[in-house]
């Protein structure tokens, strides 16, 4: 085996670096969307509900 | 926003070693970007426009605080549980080590190509370098994990006979 080849004899070519066939890709994406599929935990809902309050009232504020 | 926030969330994760300062990154993004919310041009790629601030925050936090408040085991490795009866689970474990054993500039590189979703063009506007220089980071970030992955697969050392057949056949698509 040689590192410069895909092993295994496969037909990948080497140079296409993000072949979404091949099993860095792969491997790549499954742990991404492993925290990917993670809920979002409360305290990002809770600032931007907040954030979003605050707009409101500025909006508010400024159309008086 | 919300609907980048989880793909936010992993890029943190990439960067930094501990998964708590890796939301507390996240929250500091969204502060800042709400704070400059005018700055944000409409039509164009909000991910992108948040990955960026993200990423500069960390830089400037890594400059400001130096990296020993890092864990040794990137925040990848460390958050994720490990599911033995999933297939490949093995070999996803050396996988996520591999990665943490990147130099960061490829690493941030090949999860924004080959993970995030971005083309080479958005990666290299969010490290603000050239494409060509994302390219070569891409592509010697996948000489490295090939390499390690290469070496733990036919190594005595492995964890067991099972996983080294794993990670083979992984290489045999």
């Amino acid at each position: 085996m040689n590192s410069k080849k895909p092993a295994g004899g496969s037909n990948i070519p080497y140079s296409d670096d993000m072949d979404p066939n091949n099993a860095i890709s792969q491997q790549l994406r499954a742990i991404y969307q492993e925290i990917e599929s993670e809920a979002i935990p409360d305290r990002f809902l809770d600032l931007l509900e907040k954030l979003d309050a605050a707009e409101a009232s500025q909006k508010r504020g400024a159309d008086k | 926003m919300l609907a980048a926030l989880p793909s936010l969330r992993a890029f943190a994760m990439s960067l930094v070693r501990n998964s708590h300062n890796a939301d507390d990154l996240v929250q500091d993004t969204i502060l800042k970007a709400w704070g400059k919310q005018d700055s944000f041009e409409v039509g164009t790629n909000i991910k992108a426009w948040l990955f960026t601030i993200l990423r500069n925050d960390f830089y400037s936090k890594m400059r400001k605080n130096g990296r020993e408040v890092e864990d040794k085991d990137g925040a990848m490795t460390a958050s994720l549980s490990v599911h033995p009866e999933q297939y490949g689970a093995m070999d996803l474990l050396d996988f996520r080590k591999a990665l943490d054993g990147l130099p960061e500039d490829q690493r941030e590189a090949i999860i924004l190509v080959g993970a995030s979703g971005f083309s080479y063009e958005e990666a290299a506007e969010i490290c603000s370098c050239a494409i060509g220089t994302i390219k070569s980071r891409v592509s010697r970030a996948r000489n490295n994990l090939h390499e390690t992955l290469k070496i733990e697969g036919e190594g005595e050392f492995g964890p067991d006979k099972n996983s080294i057949a794993t990670t083979s056949r992984a290489f045999m698509h």
